[in-house]
Protein backbone atom coordinates (compact mmCIF):
# COMPACT_ATOMS: atom_id res chain seq x y z
CA UNK A 1 0.00 0.00 0.00
CA UNK A 2 2.70 2.43 1.01
CA UNK A 3 4.69 1.49 -1.98
CA UNK A 4 1.82 2.08 -4.41
CA UNK A 5 1.07 5.50 -2.94
CA UNK A 6 4.72 6.39 -3.07
CA UNK A 7 4.90 5.32 -6.72
CA UNK A 8 1.89 7.40 -7.65
CA UNK A 9 3.22 10.43 -5.77
CA UNK A 10 6.59 10.24 -7.40
CA UNK A 11 5.06 9.66 -10.84
CA UNK A 12 2.45 12.37 -10.45
CA UNK A 13 4.47 15.37 -11.72
CA UNK A 14 5.43 13.35 -14.77
CA UNK A 15 1.81 12.34 -15.36
CA UNK A 16 0.52 15.87 -14.85
CA UNK A 17 2.92 17.08 -17.49
CA UNK A 18 1.13 14.58 -19.67
CA UNK A 19 -2.18 16.15 -18.63
CA UNK A 20 -0.85 19.42 -20.02
CA UNK A 21 -0.12 17.71 -23.33
CA UNK A 22 -3.61 16.18 -23.29
CA UNK A 23 -5.16 19.61 -22.68
CA UNK A 24 -3.26 21.15 -25.58
CA UNK A 25 -4.20 18.28 -27.91
CA UNK A 26 -7.87 18.44 -26.91
CA UNK A 27 -8.13 22.24 -27.11
CA UNK A 28 -6.29 22.25 -30.43
CA UNK A 29 -8.56 19.55 -31.84
CA UNK A 30 -11.72 21.24 -30.56
CA UNK A 31 -10.76 24.62 -32.02
CA UNK A 32 -9.69 23.05 -35.32
CA UNK A 33 -12.99 21.16 -35.32
CA UNK A 34 -14.87 24.39 -34.59
CA UNK A 35 -13.14 26.32 -37.37
CA UNK A 36 -13.94 23.54 -39.83
CA UNK A 37 -17.28 22.45 -38.37
CA UNK A 38 -19.01 25.84 -38.68
CA UNK A 39 -18.50 26.22 -42.44
CA UNK A 40 -19.36 22.54 -42.91
CA UNK A 41 -22.65 23.04 -41.08
CA UNK A 42 -23.47 26.24 -42.98
CA UNK A 43 -22.68 24.48 -46.25
CA UNK A 44 -24.83 21.53 -45.34
CA UNK A 45 -27.82 23.69 -44.43
CA UNK A 46 -27.62 26.43 -47.06
CA UNK A 47 -25.41 24.98 -49.79
CA UNK A 48 -26.38 23.53 -53.14
CA UNK A 49 -27.00 19.87 -53.80
CA UNK A 50 -23.43 18.99 -54.75
CA UNK A 51 -21.94 20.75 -51.74
CA UNK A 52 -24.43 19.08 -49.41
CA UNK A 53 -23.52 15.72 -50.84
CA UNK A 54 -19.78 16.34 -50.49
CA UNK A 55 -20.14 17.43 -46.89
CA UNK A 56 -22.39 14.46 -46.20
CA UNK A 57 -19.62 12.21 -47.50
CA UNK A 58 -17.00 13.94 -45.36
CA UNK A 59 -19.12 13.56 -42.22
CA UNK A 60 -19.92 9.94 -43.02
CA UNK A 61 -16.23 9.16 -43.52
CA UNK A 62 -14.89 10.77 -40.36
CA UNK A 63 -17.70 9.49 -38.19
CA UNK A 64 -17.47 6.02 -39.64
CA UNK A 65 -13.77 5.12 -39.50
CA UNK A 66 -12.31 4.31 -36.07
CA UNK A 67 -9.93 6.84 -34.56
CA UNK A 68 -7.05 4.39 -34.32
CA UNK A 69 -7.37 3.50 -38.00
CA UNK A 70 -7.38 7.17 -38.95
CA UNK A 71 -4.35 7.91 -36.77
CA UNK A 72 -2.30 5.12 -38.34
CA UNK A 73 -3.62 5.91 -41.81
CA UNK A 74 -2.57 9.52 -41.48
CA UNK A 75 0.66 9.13 -39.52
CA UNK A 76 2.19 6.05 -41.16
CA UNK A 77 0.33 6.11 -44.44
CA UNK A 78 -0.62 9.54 -45.69
CA UNK A 79 2.33 11.47 -44.23
CA UNK A 80 4.80 9.02 -45.73
CA UNK A 81 3.04 9.02 -49.07
CA UNK A 82 3.25 12.78 -49.58
CA UNK A 83 6.56 13.12 -47.71
CA UNK A 84 5.05 15.20 -44.95
CA UNK A 85 7.19 15.16 -41.81
CA UNK A 86 4.71 15.88 -39.06
CA UNK A 87 5.20 15.09 -35.39
CA UNK A 88 2.89 12.61 -33.68
CA UNK A 89 1.64 15.54 -31.59
CA UNK A 90 0.59 17.51 -34.68
CA UNK A 91 -1.02 14.48 -36.30
CA UNK A 92 -2.98 13.83 -33.10
CA UNK A 93 -4.41 17.35 -33.18
CA UNK A 94 -5.19 17.20 -36.91
CA UNK A 95 -6.87 13.79 -36.87
CA UNK A 96 -8.85 14.43 -33.69
CA UNK A 97 -9.77 17.84 -35.15
CA UNK A 98 -10.96 16.37 -38.45
CA UNK A 99 -13.13 13.84 -36.64
CA UNK A 100 -14.42 16.47 -34.23
CA UNK A 101 -15.28 18.79 -37.14
CA UNK A 102 -17.56 16.08 -38.51
CA UNK A 103 -19.34 15.70 -35.18
CA UNK A 104 -19.37 19.44 -34.45
CA UNK A 105 -20.83 20.20 -37.88
CA UNK A 106 -23.82 18.08 -36.92
CA UNK A 107 -24.19 19.89 -33.59
CA UNK A 108 -24.20 23.26 -35.40
CA UNK A 109 -26.47 21.98 -38.14
CA UNK A 110 -29.03 20.90 -35.57
CA UNK A 111 -28.77 24.27 -33.83
CA UNK A 112 -29.20 26.20 -37.10
CA UNK A 113 -32.23 24.12 -38.06
CA UNK A 114 -33.80 24.65 -34.66
CA UNK A 115 -33.88 28.43 -35.15
CA UNK A 116 -37.22 29.84 -36.29
CA UNK A 117 -37.04 30.26 -40.08
CA UNK A 118 -38.76 33.63 -39.91
CA UNK A 119 -35.64 35.42 -38.71
CA UNK A 120 -33.89 34.68 -41.98
CA UNK A 121 -36.81 36.20 -43.87
CA UNK A 122 -36.83 39.22 -41.58
CA UNK A 123 -33.14 39.82 -42.25
CA UNK A 124 -33.65 39.40 -46.01
CA UNK A 125 -36.55 41.82 -45.86
CA UNK A 126 -34.15 44.43 -44.44
CA UNK A 127 -31.99 43.98 -47.54
CA UNK A 128 -29.37 41.89 -45.79
CA UNK A 129 -27.35 39.50 -47.95
CA UNK A 130 -27.54 35.80 -47.17
CA UNK A 131 -23.93 35.61 -46.01
CA UNK A 132 -24.35 38.65 -43.75
CA UNK A 133 -27.54 37.12 -42.32
CA UNK A 134 -25.72 33.89 -41.54
CA UNK A 135 -22.87 35.78 -39.84
CA UNK A 136 -24.90 38.35 -37.92
CA UNK A 137 -28.19 36.62 -37.20
CA UNK A 138 -27.95 32.85 -37.56
CA UNK A 139 -24.51 31.92 -36.19
CA UNK A 140 -24.61 34.07 -33.02
CA UNK A 141 -27.75 32.21 -31.99
CA UNK A 142 -26.79 28.78 -33.31
CA UNK A 143 -23.42 28.83 -31.53
CA UNK A 144 -25.08 29.68 -28.23
CA UNK A 145 -27.47 26.77 -28.67
CA UNK A 146 -24.51 24.51 -29.49
CA UNK A 147 -22.73 24.85 -26.15
CA UNK A 148 -24.52 21.94 -24.44
CA UNK A 149 -23.71 19.71 -27.41
CA UNK A 150 -20.20 21.06 -27.31
CA UNK A 151 -19.61 19.91 -23.74
CA UNK A 152 -20.63 16.44 -24.83
CA UNK A 153 -18.18 16.64 -27.71
CA UNK A 154 -15.45 17.87 -25.34
CA UNK A 155 -15.75 14.87 -23.05
CA UNK A 156 -15.60 12.53 -26.05
CA UNK A 157 -12.53 14.21 -27.60
CA UNK A 158 -10.84 14.20 -24.19
CA UNK A 159 -11.25 10.45 -23.85
CA UNK A 160 -10.37 9.85 -27.52
CA UNK A 161 -7.10 11.70 -26.95
CA UNK A 162 -5.91 8.73 -24.86
CA UNK A 163 -5.79 6.68 -28.07
CA UNK A 164 -3.08 8.95 -29.49
CA UNK A 165 -0.66 7.24 -27.13
CA UNK A 166 -0.47 4.62 -29.89
CA UNK A 167 1.49 7.17 -31.95
CA UNK A 168 3.71 7.93 -28.97
CA UNK A 169 2.23 11.30 -28.06
CA UNK A 170 3.47 11.96 -24.52
CA UNK A 171 0.03 12.52 -23.01
CA UNK A 172 -1.46 11.10 -19.80
CA UNK A 173 -2.01 7.57 -21.05
CA UNK A 174 1.43 7.17 -22.66
CA UNK A 175 3.20 8.38 -19.54
CA UNK A 176 1.12 6.22 -17.21
CA UNK A 177 1.79 3.21 -19.38
CA UNK A 178 5.50 3.99 -19.33
CA UNK A 179 5.69 4.26 -15.52
CA UNK A 180 3.45 1.23 -14.96
CA UNK A 181 5.51 -1.02 -17.18
CA UNK A 182 8.61 -0.16 -15.14
CA UNK A 183 7.17 -0.22 -11.61
CA UNK A 184 4.45 -2.88 -12.06
CA UNK A 185 2.08 -0.68 -10.02
CA UNK A 186 -0.67 -0.89 -12.66
CA UNK A 187 -3.68 -0.58 -10.39
CA UNK A 188 -2.83 2.65 -8.53
CA UNK A 189 -1.28 4.30 -11.57
CA UNK A 190 -4.19 3.69 -13.95
CA UNK A 191 -6.54 4.65 -11.15
CA UNK A 192 -4.67 7.95 -10.87
CA UNK A 193 -4.81 8.39 -14.66
CA UNK A 194 -8.57 7.80 -14.60
CA UNK A 195 -8.94 10.40 -11.86
CA UNK A 196 -7.00 12.95 -13.90
CA UNK A 197 -9.34 12.37 -16.86
CA UNK A 198 -12.36 12.69 -14.58
CA UNK A 199 -11.02 15.97 -13.20
CA UNK A 200 -10.38 17.31 -16.71
CA UNK A 201 -13.90 16.34 -17.76
CA UNK A 202 -15.34 18.02 -14.69
CA UNK A 203 -13.51 21.31 -15.12
CA UNK A 204 -14.04 21.43 -18.89
CA UNK A 205 -17.77 20.91 -18.61
CA UNK A 206 -17.96 23.35 -15.72
CA UNK A 207 -16.15 25.92 -17.85
CA UNK A 208 -18.56 25.43 -20.71
CA UNK A 209 -21.51 25.70 -18.34
CA UNK A 210 -20.15 29.05 -17.14
CA UNK A 211 -19.69 30.16 -20.76
CA UNK A 212 -23.27 29.12 -21.50
CA UNK A 213 -24.55 31.26 -18.63
CA UNK A 214 -22.36 34.19 -19.65
CA UNK A 215 -23.60 34.38 -23.22
CA UNK A 216 -27.19 33.49 -22.39
CA UNK A 217 -29.81 35.59 -24.14
CA UNK A 218 -31.79 37.55 -21.56
CA UNK A 219 -35.23 36.22 -20.80
CA UNK A 220 -34.73 33.37 -23.22
CA UNK A 221 -36.08 30.05 -22.01
CA UNK A 222 -35.63 26.85 -23.90
CA UNK B 1 -64.06 38.20 -61.59
CA UNK B 2 -66.06 41.37 -61.21
CA UNK B 3 -65.16 44.98 -60.54
CA UNK B 4 -61.48 44.58 -61.45
CA UNK B 5 -59.83 47.87 -62.31
CA UNK B 6 -56.93 47.91 -64.78
CA UNK B 7 -53.71 49.12 -63.20
CA UNK B 8 -51.27 51.78 -64.34
CA UNK B 9 -47.59 51.35 -63.55
CA UNK B 10 -46.65 54.99 -64.15
CA UNK B 11 -46.92 57.09 -60.99
CA UNK B 12 -47.29 54.20 -58.64
CA UNK B 13 -44.87 53.55 -55.77
CA UNK B 14 -45.19 49.81 -56.14
CA UNK B 15 -46.82 47.78 -58.89
CA UNK B 16 -47.04 44.11 -59.56
CA UNK B 17 -48.20 42.46 -62.77
CA UNK B 18 -49.50 39.00 -63.27
CA UNK B 19 -47.81 37.43 -60.24
CA UNK B 20 -48.08 33.64 -60.36
CA UNK B 21 -46.81 31.11 -57.88
CA UNK B 22 -47.28 27.37 -57.55
CA UNK B 23 -46.12 24.97 -54.90
CA UNK B 24 -45.86 21.35 -55.93
CA UNK B 25 -48.37 21.68 -58.74
CA UNK B 26 -50.85 23.65 -56.63
CA UNK B 27 -51.40 27.15 -57.91
CA UNK B 28 -51.40 29.57 -54.97
CA UNK B 29 -51.35 32.78 -57.00
CA UNK B 30 -53.03 32.64 -60.41
CA UNK B 31 -51.94 35.97 -61.82
CA UNK B 32 -52.32 38.91 -59.48
CA UNK B 33 -51.84 42.52 -60.52
CA UNK B 34 -52.02 45.45 -58.17
CA UNK B 35 -50.44 48.81 -57.63
CA UNK B 36 -50.34 51.40 -54.92
CA UNK B 37 -49.81 55.15 -55.07
CA UNK B 38 -47.95 57.27 -52.55
CA UNK B 39 -49.63 57.56 -49.17
CA UNK B 40 -52.24 54.92 -49.87
CA UNK B 41 -53.25 52.09 -47.58
CA UNK B 42 -54.56 49.05 -49.38
CA UNK B 43 -55.95 46.21 -47.36
CA UNK B 44 -55.96 42.59 -48.51
CA UNK B 45 -58.77 40.49 -47.15
CA UNK B 46 -59.84 36.98 -47.90
CA UNK B 47 -60.09 33.55 -46.34
CA UNK B 48 -56.92 31.81 -45.21
CA UNK B 49 -55.35 30.01 -48.12
CA UNK B 50 -56.41 32.79 -50.47
CA UNK B 51 -52.75 33.61 -51.11
CA UNK B 52 -52.52 36.96 -49.29
CA UNK B 53 -49.37 36.05 -47.45
CA UNK B 54 -47.73 34.49 -50.49
CA UNK B 55 -48.60 37.57 -52.52
CA UNK B 56 -46.98 39.91 -49.98
CA UNK B 57 -43.88 37.72 -49.88
CA UNK B 58 -43.73 37.68 -53.68
CA UNK B 59 -43.83 41.47 -53.71
CA UNK B 60 -40.39 41.66 -52.08
CA UNK B 61 -39.20 38.31 -53.43
CA UNK B 62 -38.98 36.50 -50.12
CA UNK B 63 -40.90 34.02 -52.21
CA UNK B 64 -39.77 34.00 -55.84
CA UNK B 65 -42.79 34.30 -58.13
CA UNK B 66 -42.89 31.85 -61.03
CA UNK B 67 -44.13 34.60 -63.31
CA UNK B 68 -44.79 38.30 -63.16
CA UNK B 69 -42.91 41.51 -62.50
CA UNK B 70 -42.69 44.10 -59.78
CA UNK B 71 -42.02 47.80 -60.30
CA UNK B 72 -40.78 50.22 -57.68
CA UNK B 73 -41.44 53.85 -58.63
CA UNK B 74 -41.80 52.87 -62.26
CA UNK B 75 -38.57 50.88 -62.38
CA UNK B 76 -38.78 47.17 -62.96
CA UNK B 77 -37.05 45.18 -60.24
CA UNK B 78 -34.35 42.90 -61.58
CA UNK B 79 -34.54 40.31 -58.83
CA UNK B 80 -32.11 37.95 -60.53
CA UNK B 81 -29.32 40.40 -59.75
CA UNK B 82 -28.45 40.12 -56.06
CA UNK B 83 -27.31 43.70 -55.66
CA UNK B 84 -30.54 45.05 -57.17
CA UNK B 85 -32.62 42.67 -55.12
CA UNK B 86 -30.98 43.70 -51.83
CA UNK B 87 -31.28 47.40 -52.73
CA UNK B 88 -34.97 46.90 -53.57
CA UNK B 89 -35.72 45.08 -50.32
CA UNK B 90 -34.15 47.91 -48.30
CA UNK B 91 -36.86 50.18 -49.68
CA UNK B 92 -39.70 47.82 -48.89
CA UNK B 93 -40.43 47.33 -45.19
CA UNK B 94 -41.99 44.07 -44.16
CA UNK B 95 -43.95 43.27 -41.02
CA UNK B 96 -44.65 39.63 -40.23
CA UNK B 97 -47.47 37.96 -38.38
CA UNK B 98 -45.07 36.39 -35.89
CA UNK B 99 -42.76 39.43 -35.57
CA UNK B 100 -39.52 37.61 -36.40
CA UNK B 101 -37.37 39.74 -34.15
CA UNK B 102 -33.76 38.67 -33.80
CA UNK B 103 -33.82 36.86 -30.46
CA UNK B 104 -30.20 37.49 -29.53
CA UNK B 105 -30.45 41.26 -29.94
CA UNK B 106 -32.08 43.84 -27.69
CA UNK B 107 -34.92 45.97 -29.02
CA UNK B 108 -32.44 48.74 -29.80
CA UNK B 109 -30.02 46.37 -31.54
CA UNK B 110 -32.87 44.86 -33.55
CA UNK B 111 -33.65 48.29 -34.96
CA UNK B 112 -29.98 49.21 -35.33
CA UNK B 113 -28.67 46.15 -37.12
CA UNK B 114 -30.13 47.03 -40.52
CA UNK B 115 -28.71 50.53 -40.28
CA UNK B 116 -25.23 49.31 -39.37
CA UNK B 117 -24.99 46.09 -41.36
CA UNK B 118 -27.02 46.97 -44.44
CA UNK B 119 -26.79 50.74 -44.78
CA UNK B 120 -23.31 50.98 -43.31
CA UNK B 121 -24.23 53.79 -40.95
CA UNK B 122 -21.75 54.46 -38.14
CA UNK B 123 -22.74 53.07 -34.77
CA UNK B 124 -23.43 56.33 -33.00
CA UNK B 125 -25.71 57.73 -35.69
CA UNK B 126 -27.45 54.35 -35.94
CA UNK B 127 -28.09 54.30 -32.19
CA UNK B 128 -29.64 57.76 -32.35
CA UNK B 129 -31.81 56.83 -35.29
CA UNK B 130 -32.88 53.55 -33.71
CA UNK B 131 -33.81 55.31 -30.47
CA UNK B 132 -35.89 57.80 -32.44
CA UNK B 133 -37.77 54.96 -34.14
CA UNK B 134 -38.37 53.20 -30.81
CA UNK B 135 -39.64 56.51 -29.44
CA UNK B 136 -42.03 56.73 -32.39
CA UNK B 137 -43.61 53.38 -31.51
CA UNK B 138 -43.63 54.27 -27.81
CA UNK B 139 -40.90 51.87 -26.72
CA UNK B 140 -37.86 54.03 -25.99
CA UNK B 141 -37.99 52.87 -22.37
CA UNK B 142 -37.74 49.25 -23.53
CA UNK B 143 -34.62 49.70 -25.64
CA UNK B 144 -32.50 47.27 -23.57
CA UNK B 145 -35.17 44.59 -23.41
CA UNK B 146 -34.67 41.40 -25.36
CA UNK B 147 -37.50 39.95 -27.46
CA UNK B 148 -38.17 37.25 -24.86
CA UNK B 149 -38.80 40.02 -22.33
CA UNK B 150 -41.39 41.81 -24.46
CA UNK B 151 -45.11 41.22 -24.93
CA UNK B 152 -46.44 40.32 -28.37
CA UNK B 153 -47.67 43.84 -28.97
CA UNK B 154 -44.32 45.30 -27.96
CA UNK B 155 -42.48 42.86 -30.20
CA UNK B 156 -44.61 43.87 -33.16
CA UNK B 157 -43.98 47.54 -32.45
CA UNK B 158 -40.21 46.87 -32.33
CA UNK B 159 -40.49 45.11 -35.67
CA UNK B 160 -42.30 48.13 -37.09
CA UNK B 161 -39.54 50.39 -35.75
CA UNK B 162 -36.97 48.08 -37.32
CA UNK B 163 -38.67 48.41 -40.72
CA UNK B 164 -39.15 52.18 -40.38
CA UNK B 165 -35.48 52.75 -39.60
CA UNK B 166 -34.64 51.72 -43.17
CA UNK B 167 -36.77 54.60 -44.57
CA UNK B 168 -38.95 52.30 -46.67
CA UNK B 169 -40.92 53.73 -49.58
CA UNK B 170 -43.66 51.20 -49.01
CA UNK B 171 -44.47 48.76 -46.25
CA UNK B 172 -46.01 45.30 -46.50
CA UNK B 173 -47.84 44.14 -43.40
CA UNK B 174 -48.73 40.47 -43.23
CA UNK B 175 -51.51 40.12 -40.67
CA UNK B 176 -49.60 42.15 -38.09
CA UNK B 177 -52.15 41.58 -35.33
CA UNK B 178 -53.18 37.98 -35.96
CA UNK B 179 -50.76 36.47 -33.43
CA UNK B 180 -51.70 38.92 -30.69
CA UNK B 181 -53.95 38.62 -27.68
CA UNK B 182 -57.06 40.75 -28.20
CA UNK B 183 -56.04 43.37 -25.67
CA UNK B 184 -52.70 43.93 -27.45
CA UNK B 185 -54.14 44.44 -30.92
CA UNK B 186 -55.05 48.05 -30.20
CA UNK B 187 -51.51 49.23 -29.49
CA UNK B 188 -50.23 47.85 -32.80
CA UNK B 189 -53.16 49.25 -34.78
CA UNK B 190 -52.53 52.62 -33.15
CA UNK B 191 -48.98 52.59 -34.52
CA UNK B 192 -50.24 51.65 -37.99
CA UNK B 193 -52.85 54.42 -37.79
CA UNK B 194 -50.02 56.80 -36.98
CA UNK B 195 -48.15 55.64 -40.07
CA UNK B 196 -51.22 56.28 -42.22
CA UNK B 197 -51.50 59.76 -40.76
CA UNK B 198 -47.84 60.38 -41.64
CA UNK B 199 -48.43 59.36 -45.25
CA UNK B 200 -46.71 55.96 -45.27
CA UNK B 201 -47.62 53.82 -48.28
CA UNK B 202 -48.79 50.40 -47.13
CA UNK B 203 -50.27 47.13 -48.26
CA UNK B 204 -51.70 45.19 -45.35
CA UNK B 205 -53.28 41.79 -45.07
CA UNK B 206 -55.62 41.74 -42.10
CA UNK B 207 -58.90 40.51 -40.69
CA UNK B 208 -59.42 43.78 -38.78
CA UNK B 209 -62.47 44.87 -40.73
CA UNK B 210 -63.33 47.84 -38.51
CA UNK B 211 -59.81 49.21 -38.88
CA UNK B 212 -59.90 48.68 -42.63
CA UNK B 213 -63.23 50.42 -42.99
CA UNK B 214 -61.89 53.46 -41.18
CA UNK B 215 -58.37 53.65 -42.59
CA UNK B 216 -58.07 51.91 -45.97
CA UNK B 217 -58.19 53.70 -49.31
CA UNK B 218 -59.06 50.46 -50.96
CA UNK B 219 -59.93 46.94 -49.94
CA UNK B 220 -58.87 44.04 -52.13
CA UNK B 221 -60.76 40.80 -51.69
CA UNK B 222 -58.78 37.72 -52.65
CA UNK B 223 -59.78 34.11 -52.92
CA UNK B 224 -58.14 31.03 -54.43
CA UNK B 225 -55.14 32.98 -55.68
CA UNK B 226 -57.15 35.62 -57.52
CA UNK B 227 -58.41 39.12 -56.82
CA UNK B 228 -62.17 38.75 -56.73
CA UNK B 229 -63.02 42.38 -56.25
CA UNK B 230 -61.45 45.62 -55.15
CA UNK B 231 -62.75 49.05 -54.29
CA UNK B 232 -63.37 51.61 -51.55
CA UNK B 233 -64.07 50.06 -48.12
CA UNK B 234 -67.69 51.16 -47.95
CA UNK B 235 -68.49 49.57 -51.27
CA UNK B 236 -66.64 46.31 -50.63
CA UNK B 237 -67.89 45.90 -47.09
CA UNK B 238 -71.50 46.80 -47.54
CA UNK B 239 -72.35 46.89 -51.22
CA UNK B 240 -70.00 44.55 -53.08
CA UNK B 241 -70.70 43.50 -56.64
CA UNK B 242 -69.76 39.88 -56.11
CA UNK B 243 -71.90 37.56 -54.08
CA UNK B 244 -68.80 35.83 -52.70
CA UNK B 245 -67.35 39.14 -51.43
CA UNK B 246 -70.59 40.03 -49.67
CA UNK B 247 -70.74 36.62 -48.05
CA UNK B 248 -67.14 36.81 -46.77
CA UNK B 249 -67.47 40.39 -45.55
CA UNK B 250 -70.61 39.78 -43.61
CA UNK B 251 -69.00 36.79 -41.93
CA UNK B 252 -65.79 38.57 -40.87
CA UNK B 253 -67.71 41.64 -39.83
CA UNK B 254 -69.71 39.47 -37.47
CA UNK B 255 -66.51 37.94 -36.13
CA UNK B 256 -64.08 40.81 -35.94
CA UNK B 257 -66.15 43.89 -36.67
CA UNK B 258 -67.48 44.72 -33.25
CA UNK B 259 -64.32 44.49 -31.17
CA UNK B 260 -62.25 47.18 -32.82
CA UNK B 261 -64.86 49.78 -33.45
CA UNK B 262 -63.95 50.96 -29.96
Amino acid sequence: MHESIATVISALPYMLEGALVTIVVVLGAMLFGLALGVPLAVGQVYGGRVLKRLIGFYVWFFRGVPLLVLLFLFYFGFCNLVGLNLSAFAVAIIVLGLISSAYQSQIFRGAILSLPAGQFNAARALGMSDSRTILSIILPQALRLSIPGWSNEYSIVLKDSAVTFALGVAEIMARTHFVASRTYQHLPLYLAAGLIYLALTYFGIKGLRILEQKVRIHGYVR
Amino acid sequence: MCGNIPQKVGKMILSAENIKKSYGGREILKGISLSIAKGELKVLIGPSGAGKSTLLQCLNFLVMPDEGDVWLEGKKVNHAKKRDLYAFRQQVGMIFQDFNLFDHLSALENVKIGLVRVRGMDKKAATERAMAELERVGLSNHADHYPAQLSGGQKQRVSIARALAMDPKVMLLDEPTSALDPELIGEVLAVVRDLVANGMTMIMATHQIGFSRAMADEIIFMENGLIVEQGPPLKILSNADCERTREFCSRVTDLYGEAERA
